[in-house]
């Protein structure tokens, strides 16, 4: 008996506005977050195969012949290694076969990534290649580029990198200044600037390289970032020495100069002018495996530390039998289960056909599992104690290699703010007409809105058509889909607010945003999670019991977490201390230290 | 001499589980836990590719008895470079009491109808040690063996075979059609890499069924029980 119904489900915040007022706008306006979550994403038996084949190889190389504490101790992934690397076909997994590459789904790039993931320097040195590297030509090159560059890419004879960031410019990508002059001949652009942080830097042979080019729109001259396939075989480049990092220590990482570097014009990617869209949508596309890169890791560390658990003693009982030990072990199963759940979510969406947009969810996904990463390889530390701290074991080394998760491919803050600002991009468009009502004094429109909030405030829930006889939700996931449907209904009342209490100047309250961010990460989240237990129950995977009990455990705590960040962003809250918060931060950075008197001072 | 080699692969529990014994004492679990080509066939399989690398054979056949799931590891087989498959369809109460003397003369009636001039086989599998299908085949054809081989080399229609026995090394030389099977040092098996895995999905698999060989899978044999070996006591220095 199916229990999942075929009929594509869409997970909507909906804010209705105010049907009585004349001058609305009539119809809902829906903040739609991406169509079709439900039923979970599936793939054929024969891709299943497929995926089970091509794990096997990679998990053996990984087992025998990665040694990541040599690659951590040396910083440097060794030439065998990288060899073999390229022989199983790892740097060109979604380069289609046309040109060399594998031609595979983001779905089993992400599968592929859960392995990869175990040796952080490797798995950072490969998705710096394919993931950002060379993905400007995937997406923006025209033929005649691709056929002249993916296929060495491909084969990982050629090693690619993205060269953005700059010592002035990393979060604010827009403002980069290397700068690409067009030659006088008209044939060649000379780029010049320098370039930090690059990944693969000191060996990339093909760099996709962001500069500024002047542009001329509607006869006025303008300054526009222009994306380019840059050659080192050109010449003028030159690699700084390599950074001595924390962690992800093989990963090379290094500064790169462009002097007079010679650009053939037929190497631009896309349009002049037309760069920065191409490197936000690079950036974009790459997030998403971040998920299952992190549940993947964290499945390892569970095998590695409950072994320690069940066999350690102390008080004559192993550690396995203490609840704040058992805690743990019970979070890191749910992050896993929620970070694979949510990965593998947009990665199918991402894989239908028409070139779905995915990049909100994507952003969502790498938010939660970076975070989620770095507290779960310090938990998993934590259970062995001393012996976790020493080097002799590997955790302090996924430790390190974590740090960087919430720092590189858009720092957690910048995300954050294009979760929000993206979610309530639509929401906001269509209420600016009505915020200039309210201003003219239409006090009907202003009345309209505290009654219908009365409304819904009173317990008038929002059916989004998850749970009941027609449900998309199985029934022992009910309670949970309805803490979403409360969530999502509270939260459509509370962004509307915001929205009229703010208006445009909202996106200068990172406190407010930040929280509004959380929330939806965390009801996406939740949508993955009963969305993927539902089709286990329903097609009696092994061990779905197991999965229900951590979808219900992980939506009661997600349920309570986002009332209570919710609650905060109320007018005139309580709970919210973001005033004195940045009262305090004035006072601290003012003073640029900490301005308490000590203690122990007196005064007379 | 047709130039073709038949190489046994078995689909068997990976070696680095941690097995564990059914409640029941029937046998060991081994619902959803990993499973891998038995390392001896992977050492065998290195060597047909090798010998058709040398151009000293023509083709090699991956053949694998067993349920649906035994395909998998015929895939595996034709990724590292075997020509084409076949698989063995035994499932349910046959496949779990499939034993030797079955798969040899499931072995030596292919032998027979692929026109085989050489069988390639590990040693053993991991799973039950037996180490008797090889000699077992080589007997049912009356086909001369090279066991436990860890150096073949073809010499026009014979074969030269190092054996590691326990007294050290013994050299042999065989006629062929013959039955070798491959010990550890013999090679290092390749990686299956992702390309040829996709190159692979190209190359046939045929399933046939025991009844197609006119081969009886009844087992004459009956498992009574299934147990863990005794717990280590500590040692006394």
């Amino acid at each position: 008996m199916l229990l999942i119904h075929h009929t594509s489900f869409y997970f909507s915040v909906t804010f209705l506005l105010p049907m009585h007022n004349p001058v609305t706008i009539s119809k809902k306006a829906c903040f739609v977050l991406q169509a079709e979550v439900f039923p979970y994403p599936e793939i054929g038996n024969d891709e299943v195969e497929e995926i089970k084949q091509l794990v096997a190889p990679v998990e053996k190389f990984f087992s025998d012949d990665v040694d990541s504490a040599k690659i951590d101790r040396e910083a440097t992934i060794p030439l065998e290694t990288l060899q073999g690397l390229k022989d199983l076909g790892l740097f060109g997994i979604m380069i289609p076969e046309e040109y060399g590459g594998l031609g595979l789904s983001h779905t089993i790039y992400a599968r592929l990534n859960e392995i990869i993931a175990l040796d952080g320097s490797i798995a950072v040195t490969l998705a710096a290649h394919q993931a950002i590297g060379l993905k400007g030509i995937l997406i923006a090159g025209n033929e005649a580029q691709k056929k002249k560059y993916l296929p060495k890419l491909a084969s990982g004879e050629h090693i690619a990198a993205f060269c953005l960031t700059e010592p002035g410019s990393g979060s604010d990508a827009a403002s980069i200044q290397t700068r690409a002059t067009l030659s006088e001949d008209g044939k060649h652009y000379l780029i010049n600037g320098s370039k930090i942080w690059i990944s693969n830097g000191g060996m990339a042979d093909i760099m996709t390289v962001f500069a500024r080019t002047e542009v001329e729109v509607d006869g006025v001259k303008k300054d526009k970032i222009s994306a380019f396939i840059v050659e080192r075989a050109f010449g003028g480049i030159a690699s700084g020495k390599p950074e001595d990092k924390l962690g992800i220590r093989g990963s090379n990482t290094c500064e790169l100069s462009f002097d007079n570097v010679p650009v053939p014009v037929e190497n631009v990617i896309g349009e002049i002018g037309g760069g920065f869209k191409i490197a936000m949508n690079i950036l974009n596309s790459g997030r998403f495996s971040m998920g299952s890169s992190c549940a993947g890791m964290i499945k390892k560390l569970i095998e590695l530390t409950s072994e320690y658990a069940a066999t350690r003693k102390q008080f004559n009982k192993s550690l396995s039998e203490f609840g704040m030990i058992q805690e743990k072990f019970a979070m890191m199963a749910l992050n896993a289960f929620v970070m694979e759940s949510m990965a593998y979510l947009t990665a199918g969406m991402m894989d239908r056909p028409g070139v779905p947009d995915c990049s909100l969810e994507a952003a969502m996904v790498k938010v939660f599992s970076s975070e989620g990463g770095w507290i779960c390889v310090s938990e998993a530390l934590q259970v062995l104690g001393g012996l976790g701290y020493t080097k002799n074991y590997p955790f302090e080394r996924f430790v390190r290699d974590c740090r960087i998760l919430p720092i590189f491919e858009g720092t957690n803050e910048i995300l954050r703010m294009y979760i929000t600002l993206t979610g309530m991009q639509y929401a906001g468009k269509i209420l600016t007409g009505k915020i200039k009502e309210m201003k003219k004094g239409n006090i009907g429109l202003a009345i309209g809105m505290v009654s219908k909030k009365l409304r819904t405030s009173l317990g008038a829930s929002v059916d989004l058509g998850l749970t009941g006889k027609d449900g998309v939700v199985h029934p022992s996931l009910e309670d949970s889909a309805k803490k979403l449907e409360q969530n999502v209904s509270l939260f459509g009342s509370t962004v509307e607010s915001l929205l009229y209490r703010y208006g445009k100047t909202i996106v200068d309250e990172q406190l407010v945003l930040k929280r509004v961010a959380d929330v939806l990460i965390h009801m996406y989240a939740m949508t993955a999670v009963l969305s993927r237990a539902s089709r286990s129950i329903s097609i009696g995977l092994r061990n779905h019991d197991h999965e229900v009990l951590l979808a219900n455990t992980f939506c009661n705590d997600a349920f309570f977490k986002n009332n209570y960040w919710m609650v905060q962003l109320q007018k005139h809250s309580p709970e919210n201390n973001d005033a004195n918060i940045k009262k305090i931060a004035k006072q601290v950075l003012e003073n640029r230290a900490y301005i308490c008197s000590h203690p122990l001072e007196r005064t007379y | 001499m047709s130039g073709r080699v038949l190489v046994g692969v078995k689909r068997v529990i990976d070696y680095a589980v941690k097995i564990r014994v059914k409640p029941d004492n029937t046998g060991v679990v081994t619902d959803g836990v990993k499973h891998s080509m038995n390392p001896f066939c992977e050492i065998a399989v290195e060597e047909a590719v090798k010998l058709k690398e040398k151009k000293l054979i023509k083709e090699v056949v991956a053949v694998s008895c067993g349920p649906q799931q035994s395909q998998e590891t015929i895939r595996t087989a034709l990724a590292m470079g075997a020509d084409r498959g076949i698989h063995v369809d035994v499932s349910g109460k046959d496949y779990e009491n499939l034993g030797p003397l079955q798969v040899s003369k499931i072995l030596a009636a292919l032998a027979k109808q692929e026109d085989a001039q050489l069988i390639l086989l590990g040693k053993q599998a991991i799973d039950d040690d037996c180490n008797q299908t090889g000699q077992m085949t080589a007997a049912l054809l009356d086909w001369p063996q090279g066991t436990f081989a860890s150096e073949v080399s073809l010499e026009g229609d014979k074969i030269n075979l190092v054996r590691e026995i326990d007294g050290g090394l013994e050299h042999i030389k065989i006629n062929t059609p013959a039955v070798i099977t491959a010990d550890l040092r013999l090679n290092t098996p390749r990686y299956a890499t992702l390309p040829n895995i996709m190159k692979a999905k190209k190359k046939k698999i045929v399933t046939v069924k025991p009844a197609d060989l006119g081969v009886d899978v009844t087992s004459r044999l009956e498992v009574l029980k299934v147990e863990e070996p005794p717990q280590r006591q500590a040692g006394r220095v």
